[in-house]
């Protein structure tokens, strides 16, 4: 081998290693307990979870300040799954393994929430996963603090049909696990309301596609008619940035062709010029815009911690603050960290959400949350068009699909059971698929 | 005051003026407002007359429910006075505040130090507040509808006819009887043929609701020659049956007669579609054309494979950002700037590789490729130390945003549009430099026989890294055109870097003109098979194409020939 190359390996080897010890070397002291942060820090997903690093770090920072849990000090241990799905399993068995974390937080996309389960699973951990998600799923080891299909996206296409009186439906999404399960109930449910199969359309695009031009085209002509379209987007990650800008420059107007989006925050809107996109809608559980005493001391301190007045706060970080208080209560209530132990105690506790309810660990380890649907405004917020009028309960498998409408998840003695039958009576196991 | 108010105004419209930063909403604002500040006498009377009128519907535009805005959108477009359009034109464009203190309705226009503010009751100048003392009055999509169409109708009348031109849009969407008479009314004083042909447009939709059967074939008449998608919608909803069998058009004669005006159209409509489609195709092939033309110097013509290209794009792409951060006023002029800035900077980094690493492992192309492969690495860990690893936003100036609308069905969006001129200027640029300067000789002679020239007396390590340098400035050129269209991201150069060889190989290896026409076929292939098989599908079907394809034609579609390329 060169001498040249060799010499770049060491140093590239010797980088990685001099960050992994910065990260995981602080504070060795054995009266800790440590929580993992799996989150990537880079790749195309980088744009959506380095935000929740940071919140998991502020999190835990503020709960040492009250004095840590059961008396002793948390401490992060932060890994970099880059993106990458396989890199999260790894990463995973790495701090349940090695580090010996009590609990995890992390993951964004479903397809590297799939890589982790069966690793999770095997080592008996507890993930908390903050992102608003596909359901068809409810392991043991996972609590879902983001919302399930009925607390997002079936409202949000009521509220389509019913206020906004669309008749048409793009279903535009990326092409992995969550838009493909999601679109498929949607399309489920929007066909046991009477709308035909001409009327739906459904596009999938892969990660990162950066060229619209003609899938923004296409929506065009297929909203000219006279009948209302609507999209609803399932677009992913950095994704959107050109897709709204097409929008924006073809002239697509909320007016017109309204799009309602299921991953687009305020994180992601702060990259653009939001103009062109104001009237534009997404369904979410938590807007920056809530006007809530618990909101703005969370904001404050959000902008606190990063040193940053105009930094943004977002549903899914909303999500890990809930999930960790949960985790903290749940500890406390167990007197231990023990994951078995955890995992009874967590089922039942209830914590203030930032938007002035009450959410609650169900037995099928989702939350409750309400639902709102805002509208960008040219300041890159939203501001709630609509709203449930109490918390919904998240729906691990949906009733819309006529595969999954017999199952529940119910984790409570005597089912016990991420995917129990009614009919059958029977528990099928978990599939990871 | 009323003096010092209006000379103030005029002063921010000159500041803005010299800030080129045209915005004819807020001009248009400012320009009221000051022809309300000089007709005093007029607003007084209608002061008085309208007063009650006025408090109670702006401190029902001050209510939090949407319902009681709208109530008040209707009651201030009842009073048919100047000022009512002022504020109800500030609502539209967001320019309408609460004053959180005094819990009064004012118009702010933004400057550094926050608002500008006019009381929205009586135009009065209220000085400057900040940005937090101020609450904007929102609107959601249902009432912006209802608002454009009221300030259509009391803006049916205004002066300027692009103003009436909107109007007459906005009334458009939602029709009603009270909208038609205003429009006929219109049109009799109308002066303005655009204006004139829109007016009427609107009232032929209108006619094919008549219950005359010479009226309704008469409008179809009129419309059948307009390119308009509404015409269509109405000609096609002609066609509809009921659940019963019964047409929504019971005459046989006006049905068959709008069948034949959609035959027309529909030919007309699928040209549209071509063009759009070979448009879309050649802009998707000018951005691959861009991406890859500085790899056909560095990969075809000195036969380096250099995996850190991508990363020379970003490079570009990350310049724009600066530079816009430099001059954050003036955009479009940072964005032309930042054209030679990142030529030099991108050139300046890959004659820095050229001479630190791929000069010494010439004629060893796996280790150049992991070689190159490292310093992509290194480069994006780079970026993301010094930006963040999160993308950055790169604005487009107005001149590069919006489409330029030929007619109904057929638009191009204007940055795509630049974007393919840009590629032409720059392979012409290019192969200028090749052809005609000494750089160009001294390359072509090095790439054919690189001994033969050394003994000519060229300095081949300078060609070398000459060359390599004017490869990468050309990338970090398209990563300027990048930065319009895409995310500014560490990640930006692998979305780039598979295209690019692709387009390189597919065109033959060495010759730019096989690269331009590359990139363009792959371009128009892709939008030509999106819309059947969709984005992924497409994507992979081009791939396989051109794995047959060089199975086929080893050396791409313009083989070098000569016995320079056998070796």
């Amino acid at each position: 081998m060169n001498k040249l190359s060799q010499t770049l390996q060491n140093t590239v080897a010797a980088a990685t290693f001099a960050t992994l010890l910065l990260i995981t070397g602080n504070a060795r002291a054995e009266d800790t307990i440590k929580v993992g942060v799996l989150h990537s820090l880079s790749g195309t997903m980088a744009i959506s979870e380095t935000t929740l690093k940071d919140t998991m770090l502020m999190l835990i920072d503020e709960q040492n300040k009250k004095g840590g849990l059961l008396g002793k000090k948390l401490e992060a241990v932060v890994v970099d799954p880059a993106s990458n799905w396989p890199l999260f399993a790894e990463k995973a068995r790495e701090l349940l393994t090695k580090d010996k974390v009590a609990a995890i937080f992390g993951c964004w996309t479903s397809v590297s929430r799939k890589s982790v389960l069966p690793v999770i699973e095997e080592l008996n951990g507890v993930l908390f996963y903050p992102v608003q998600y596909e359901g068809e799923e409810s392991s043991k080891n996972v609590f879902y603090t983001g919302a399930s299909p009925n607390q997002q996206a079936i409202p949000a296409v009521d509220y389509l049909m019913n206020d906004l009186k669309v008749k048409r439906w793009v279903l535009a999404g990326t092409d992995y696990v969550y838009p493909r399960t999601t679109n498929k109930i949607l399309e489920a449910y929007l066909r046991s309301k009477g709308v035909a199969k001409k009327d739906i359309m459904i596009n999938y695009t892969p990660f990162g596609h950066s060229d619209w031009q003609s899938i923004v085209a296409d929506i065009k002509k297929f909203g000219s008619g006279n009948k209302k379209t609507a999209v609803v987007s399932t677009i992913n990650g950095d994704a959107n940035v050109p897709f709204y800008k097409e929008l924006g420059n073809q002239g697509v107007s909320a007016e017109k062709i309204p799009v309602v989006a299921f991953s687009v925050g305020e994180e992601e809107l702060s990259g653009i010029d939001t103009k062109p996109l104001v009237g534009h809608l997404a369904a979410w559980n938590y807007f920056m815009s809530i006007d809530s005493t618990k909101n703005a001391a969370f904001i404050k301190q959000w902008q606190d911690y990063t040193k940053n007045p105009k930094r943004v706060s977002n549903d899914p970080m909303e999500a890990h603050y809930i999930g960790f208080n949960m985790w903290v209560k749940a500890v406390e209530k167990a007197g231990s960290t023990d994951p078995a132990k955890v995992q009874e105690a967590i089922i039942g506790v209830e914590y203030p959400n930032l938007t002035g309810g009450t959410a609650k660990m169900l037995p099928n380890h989702h939350i409750s949350k309400p639902v709102l649907i805002g509208e960008i405004q040219d300041n890159g917020q939203f501001l709630t068009v609509w709203q449930t009028n109490t918390l919904v309960d998240g729906d691990a498998w949906s009733d819309f699909l006529p595969e999954s409408k017999p199952i529940i998840a119910d984790w409570t003695a005597p089912i016990s059971c991420g995917n129990y039958n009614t009919k059958t009576k029977k528990c099928s196991g978990q599939n990871y698929k | 005051m009323t003096w010092q108010s209006c000379a103030s105004t005029l002063r921010i419209f000159h500041a803005e003026k010299e800030n080129m930063k045209p915005n004819f909403t807020r001009c248009c604002c400012c320009l009221m407002a000051i022809l309300m500040l000089l007709l005093p006498s007029l607003t007084l009377s209608e002061d008085s007359a309208n007063e009650a009128v006025y408090t109670a519907a702006l401190a029902r535009l001050n209510a939090t429910s949407m319902t009681e805005r709208s109530a008040a959108i209707d009651q201030l477009a009842a009073v048919k006075a100047p000022r009512a359009i002022v504020i109800l034109q500030a609502l539209l464009d967001g320019h309408l505040f609460n004053l959180i203190l005094e819990n009064k309705l004012v118009i702010g226009t933004e400057i550094d130090a926050g608002y500008k503010l006019i009381d929205a009751k009586s135009g009065q100048d209220l000085g400057i507040a900040a940005r937090e003392a101020t609450q904007k009055i929102n609107l959601n999509n249902s009432l912006r509808v209802s608002l454009r169409k009221t300030l259509g109708r009391l803006q049916l009348n205004a002066n300027e006819a692009k103003a009436r031109m909107n109007a007459v849009q906005a009334i458009a969407k939602d029709i009603d009887s009270e909208s038609l008479a205003l429009l006929r009314e219109r049109l009799v004083v109308e002066k303005d043929v655009g204006v004139q042909d829109e007016i009427r447009l609107v009232l032929g939709l209108e006619q094919l609701n008549s219950t005359d059967k010479t009226e309704r074939l008469g409008a179809i008449d009129l419309l059948k020659d307009q390119a308009n998608q509404e015409v269509v919608n109405r000609l096609n909803a002609l066609q509809d049956q009921d659940t019963e069998g019964q047409f929504a058009e019971t005459d046989v004669d006006v049905r068959n007669y709008a069948k034949a005006a959609l035959v027309k159209i529909n030919a007309r409509l699928k040209v549209y579609a071509a063009i759009e489609t070979l448009f879309f195709g050649l802009s998707l092939g000018a951005v691959l054309v861009l991406a890859a033309i500085g790899l056909a110097i560095t990969f075809g013509v000195m036969g380096i494979i250099n995996m850190a290209h991508g990363e020379l794009m970003m490079l570009g792409a990350y310049t724009t950002y600066v530079m816009q951060q430099l001059m954050p006023d003036h955009l479009g002029w940072a964005l032309i700037l930042s054209i030679p800035a990142a030529f030099v900077i991108s050139a300046l980094v890959g004659i820095a590789i050229e001479r630190g690493i791929i000069r010494f492992l010439y004629g060893r192309p796996l280790e150049t490729l992991l070689a190159t492969f490292g310093v992509s690495l290194f480069l994006q860990q780079t970026v993301r130390s010094i930006f963040s690893p999160l993308n950055r936003s790169v604005a487009s100036p107005e001149w590069m945003s919006g489409t330029w609308q030929i007619n109904d069905f057929l638009s191009l969006t204007w940055n795509r549009f630049y974007i393919l001129v840009f590629c032409f200027l720059v392979f012409a640029l290019l192969l200028q430099i090749l052809k005609r300067t000494r750089l160009g000789l001294e390359v072509r002679a090095v790439a054919q026989n690189r001994t033969m020239a050394k003994a000519m007396g060229i300095p081949t390590a300078r060609v070398d890294a000459l060359t390599f340098g004017l490869g990468s400035g050309i990338a970090g050129i398209a990563g300027v055109a990048l930065s319009q269209i895409t995310n500014v991201g560490p990640n930006l150069g692998q979305a780039y870097i598979v295209d690019s060889f692709m387009v390189v190989v597919f065109g033959g290896v060495g010759n730019l003109w096989g690269t331009l026409l590359a990139g363009f076929s792959l371009g128009i292939a892709n939008k030509l098979l999106e819309p059947v098989a969709g984005a992924v599908l497409a994507k992979i079907l081009v791939l396989i194409f051109i794995i047959l394809f060089i199975q086929k034609r080893p050396r791409g579609l313009f083989p070098q020939k000569g016995r320079a390329a056998e070796s």
